[in-house]
């Protein structure tokens, strides 16, 4: 039998109310300006406007323009900014727009922010956030729906997460946001209309720990981001027909949560690794040469990867084939099934 | 457009200065050349990998560091500032040990000494000084970033940005940047469109001074103004000192292959120590008794610097996990252990 697992049910603590993803995390900005007057939030069109995925949607109004605020069109400057705010005291939560508009800032991601605490051998701490709406699935156009994970995860000093849902999402910005480390906190924008129940609690579990959203015993999907939903409706349809699926959803890309992965794996003997980025050099490599090494007496079937392909991020009629679909998922499903 | 130009007159003038404090940007630049003549010697002996030299610029760093408070101020470098951080009061073993390659940053503590990490972007700490003057503001305080940048810096992207940031919210930052004609093997006729760094300030709105990065005085008088204003909530400076880069890039560059030697030994020959030196014996600041003590007391700083990094200890190499994050992770921790394991014999 499956069971799906009622996250917020266990620990409720908190007030249960049905927001979008991109309300939550609102909320939990707002829980954050208000529990802390050195977190400022800032970025392109964030203040008047409130973001546009509304994220920040009525911040400045209730926080002030000088904790909310809007800057000039620069990527690396906001970025850069960042290191400056945080070596003066202040715990910055920069958005750069879209996944695509990192790339100009990545000299300061890269090369100042991840590595500053570790330059000034921690005289300097970075505890930068960096909101990063990312990731396809809504026709958006050019540099508008990429997949960054594995550039961030390869760099020594960021942590990366990634919610899937609106509680995951309120949660998981409360807990990078009081990290004492730059967290890079991708936002899936598939999902930041995808309305839940969400209890506004404390986060209960530790950085880098994943989570099992739906238990099966015949192999786990492991995803993150818009492709747990995926992997949900291909654990619905596999159901159907007498295959119970596991989906994992790793939550934080950096530290990843090997233990996890491998307690999961171990119980069901296949794993399907699912992402939207591109195949070579996708966090799926790493992932699936942790769960062989950590897993491979019982393995059943080698790892499979489904993922988007070797291509640059293709326009709307082309996204929904170049984004992994439930067919090709159940496929790789099937054939470590008949390994 | 430039405010004053004083570029190139063979010899300068202190007169409108307090003696005290043209004695001492003397002490700091005669220590600074002493060191860095020791630093050279330290690369051909090989306790240094490479070094950079600053020799030719003792004035401009000397000069605007020296107009900052390092009790309330903060200063941006890149990784040329070492008379710029003996001004400023850094511990300068600590900085000179980046240039034994002991840890990137240098050992200094960046926090206490309110100066930035040696910084090989040449450009990326330049917004680092608007975040944090920005901070200053929103805090109510009154501290002044100061950035040093070079002109092969002044193309870079970060620069722009940084400046257009800094002018949108009238931070208190100072841009000073060292033109010291050669970035590298470029110089400043293919590096620099428009002849001037100091002329962009004016698309920025705010004030661009050109000033003679040789002249101490000059140089310390212009900082300060600039200090003055963005203290007083006037907003930003650009302050373009123009200098000259009279040794190779680095230690392991050879200038031969892309200048005369010619123009270099003119500018050696308008050495800023020099021309410090004769003015304030000019004004009466200091006779040579006083000057032969003050280099005296520096040809032993600098050796005392010499020694301590020369004998400084490597760090351990547990120290490559230590700082990566401040809240470990199992993976770090798993690493480490692999280190210890199979690289630590």
């Amino acid at each position: 039998m499956t069971e799906l697992i009622e996250h917020t049910a266990d620990t409720a603590t908190g007030p249960v109310v049905e927001l979008s993803m991109q309300q939550a995390l609102n909320r939990a900005l707002r829980t954050l300006l208000s529990e802390n007057g050195d977190t400022l939030v800032f970025g392109e069109d964030v203040g008047t406007l409130g973001g546009v995925f509304r994220v920040t949607d009525g911040l400045q109004k209730e926080f002030g323009a000088d904790r909310v605020f809007d800057t000039p069109l620069a990527e690396s400057a906001i970025m850069g900014m960042s290191v400056g705010l945080a070596m003066n005291g202040w715990r910055p939560v920069p958005e750069l727009q879209f996944d695509g508009f990192a790339y100009p800032a990545v000299d300061q991601i890269v090369n100042q922010v991840a590595r500053m605490n570790y330059r000034t051998r921690g005289a300097m701490p970075m505890p930068v956030t960096l909101r990063l709406p990312s990731f396809g699935g809504i026709q958006a156009p050019e540099h508008h729906g990429e997949s960054l994970e594995a550039l961030f995860a390869h760099t020594p000093g960021l942590k990366v997460a990634v919610p899937s849902d609106p509680g995951e999402a309120y949660r998981l910005l409360l807990q990078a946001v009081r990290c004492d480390d730059p967290v890079v906190f991708m936002e899936p924008k598939a999902r930041y209309w995808d309305k839940r129940p969400v209890e506004l609690a404390e986060p209960t579990e530790p950085v880098g720990t994943s989570r099992v959203v739906r238990r099966g015993s015949h192999g786990t999907l492991i995803a993150w981001g818009a492709m747990v939903h995926r992997c949900l409706q291909v654990a619905e349809l596999a159901a159907e027909d007498g295959v119970e699926l596991e989906v994992l959803d790793l939550r934080w890309l950096t530290p990843l949560d090997t233990e996890g992965l491998a307690a999961s794996v171990r119980r069901t003997k296949r794993a399907v690794v699912v992402h939207e980025a591109p195949l070579t050099a996708g966090l799926g490599a790493e992932i699936a040469t942790r769960v062989t090494d950590a897993c491979f007496g019982d393995l059943a079937a080698p790892v499979q990867r489904v993922t988007g392909f070797d291509v640059p991020y293709p326009a709307g009629p082309l996204e929904p084939q170049y984004l992994p679909t439930i067919d090709r998922v159940l496929l790789a499903v099937q054939r470590t099934l008949e390994y | 457009m430039p405010q004053h130009a004083s570029v190139g007159r063979g010899s300068i003038t202190v007169d409108h200065l307090p003696p005290d404090l043209t004695r001492e940007l003397y002490r700091h630049m005669r220590t600074a050349r002493d060191l860095d003549t020791e630093a050279v010697a330290l690369q051909r002996q090989g306790v240094f990998p490479a070094y950079v030299s600053v020799r030719g610029q003792e004035a401009a760093q000397v000069g605007s560091a020296a107009a900052l408070d390092p009790a309330r101020d903060f200063v941006f470098p890149t990784y040329r500032e070492m008379a710029a951080a003996q001004a400023y009061g850094v511990d300068m073993v600590g900085y000179m040990a980046t240039h034994r390659a002991l840890w990137h940053g240098g050992l200094y503590d960046v926090a206490a000494s309110r100066f930035g990490a040696v910084n090989a972007v040449v450009g990326g700490p330049v917004p680092h000084a608007v975040g944090w003057a920005v901070g200053e503001r929103l805090r109510g305080d009154d501290g002044v970033a100061l950035a040093y940048f070079g002109d092969g810096a002044s193309s870079e992207g970060d620069v722009h940005e940084a400046m257009n940031f800094a002018g949108v919210y009238g931070a208190p930052v100072v841009f000073f940047c060292q033109n010291n004609q050669w970035a590298l093997s470029v110089p400043n006729e293919r590096q620099v469109a428009g002849g001037s760094i100091a002329a962009r300030a004016e698309g920025y709105g705010m004030p661009g001074v050109l000033v003679d990065g040789n002249d101490a005085g000059a140089v310390h008088h212009a900082t300060a103004e600039a200090v003055a204003h963005a203290r007083r909530g006037e907003g930003p400076t650009l302050i373009e000192a123009l200098t000259y880069r009279v040794e190779p890039h680095s230690t392991s560059d050879d200038a031969g292959r892309y200048r005369d030697d010619s123009e270099a030994e003119r500018w050696r020959r308008r050495d800023p120590v020099a021309l410090l030196r004769e003015a304030l014996t000019a004004a009466g600041h200091a006779d040579e008794a006083a000057l032969a003590e003050i280099d005296g007391q520096a040809l032993e700083e600098a050796r005392r610097i010499r020694d301590g990094v020369s004998t400084a200890h490597e760090p351990d190499g547990s120290e490559l996990f230590t700082h990566v994050f401040r809240e470990h992770t199992e993976e770090l921790t798993r690493q480490r252990r692999t280190w210890k394991e199979e690289v630590e014999l």
